[in-house]
């Protein structure tokens, strides 16, 4: 069949076009929702800013039937480990999106349990910054993250075999080597 | 009659030490006194409620000769009375004896005393960590601990993303 004979109603497409398409418009977000940031995510989903404009409604509780993390809030070393698992367990293809100061670096809680920045430990797509970020703020990330979806994604996630590396910061930056060296020896308390 | 003259005719060489600070009835008592003091203060002098223990660590304040001082806040229901009631233990092993048998609600203040500070509570029912996770081994609250921590926060496995 030559080209030529193809009607108006035919589309030529590929098929990772087609899937890109499908799942960048039907987002299902995971709502780890820890701290004030989680207050603008429902703000979000609600009717005033109405997330369903852009496919991302269905909020589900469940990691199972997810396909998109939002990490909205302050994750404590105590909640790291149910993120990470939560994380496992949402099926392929999924993105990740940290959401707020907090979640993206440690924000101001720069302190003992408070782990700073989950691209540490879960690798991260997209950053969105505020503290906590505008309802429309988050409609833009979720945005960019669909126009990332459709230009990178592939039908069977070949993308995502690349990322090797933690998309964080190593664990161990300088400032944490010296202050875990003081710690050590017992230094007296810096007034 | 009040119960701070009956306590010091009951207790006239524990040297109870009362101060007031606005309306702030306080007592510092000796450590190995409290637990007559305290079971006094609830069977006699109806403080019926224990609303609150935490604790100071006096680590290199002006003027301390005791490393924590451990704080006990009652309130007497009837008459809305309160009284705080302190004492101070010190390194190593600081311990003191459990208050769950007068107050069920010593219970989890008592644990998370213990998870902050690492101070004992000598006869609790169930002396575990309350706040930090189990395997945590330093208590935060001390003021020979850093505020950034020995490196806790950053003992997790790194998960990327082809793994996952």
């Amino acid at each position: 069949m030559a080209v030529n004979d193809v009607p108006d109603n035919v589309f030529m497409t590929t098929l990772d076009a087609a899937a890109n398409w499908c799942r960048s418009n039907s987002l299902w977000p995971m709502p780890f929702a820890t701290a004030c940031c989680g207050i603008e995510l429902m703000a979000t989903a609600s009717s005033r800013f109405d997330l369903a404009r852009f496919g991302a409604e269905v909020m589900r509780f469940s990691p199972r039937q997810c396909d998109l993390m939002i990490v909205a809030g302050r994750v404590v070393m105590k909640m790291m480990p149910v993120l990470q698992r939560i994380w496992l367990q949402m099926p392929e293809p999924k993105w990740c999106i940290s959401m707020g100061a907090c979640a993206s670096t440690g924000g101001v809680f720069d302190t003992y349990a408070v782990v700073q920045g989950v691209d540490r430990f879960i690798p991260v797509d997209l950053y969105v910054p505020g503290c906590p970020p505008r309802p429309e703020q988050l409609i833009a990330g979720i945005m960019e993250l669909q126009s990332k979806v459709m230009k990178t994604g592939t039908i069977n996630g070949r993308e995502f075999i690349k990322r090797t590396a933690a998309t964080g910061p190593t664990p161990f930056d300088a400032d944490e080597l010296i202050r875990i060296r003081e710690a050590n020896e017992l230094l007296p308390i810096l007034n | 009659m009040s119960y701070q003259a009956q306590l010091e005719s009951q207790f006239p060489d524990a040297g109870l030490q009362w101060s007031d600070f606005r309306d702030n009835h306080r007592v510092v008592v000796p450590a190995a006194r409290l637990a007559e003091i305290l079971t006094t203060l609830k069977q006699t002098h109806g403080f019926d409620q224990l609303a609150e223990i935490t604790a100071v660590d006096y680590l290199e304040y002006e003027d301390s000769t005791d490393r924590f001082g451990v704080v006990y806040v009652l309130v007497n229901c009837s008459t809305g009375e309160r009284l705080i009631v302190k004492a101070f233990v010190n390194d190593p092993d600081p311990t003191l004896p459990s208050m769950y048998p007068l107050w069920k609600s010593a219970d989890w203040l008592e644990r998370e005393v213990f998870d902050m500070f690492g101070i004992h509570f000598e006869g609790h029912p169930d002396p575990r960590r309350i706040l930090m996770p189990d395997e945590f081994t330093a208590f935060p609250l001390r003021k020979d601990y850093p505020l950034k921590g020995r490196g806790e926060r950053h003992n997790f496995p790194v998960i990327t993303r082809s793994e996952s």
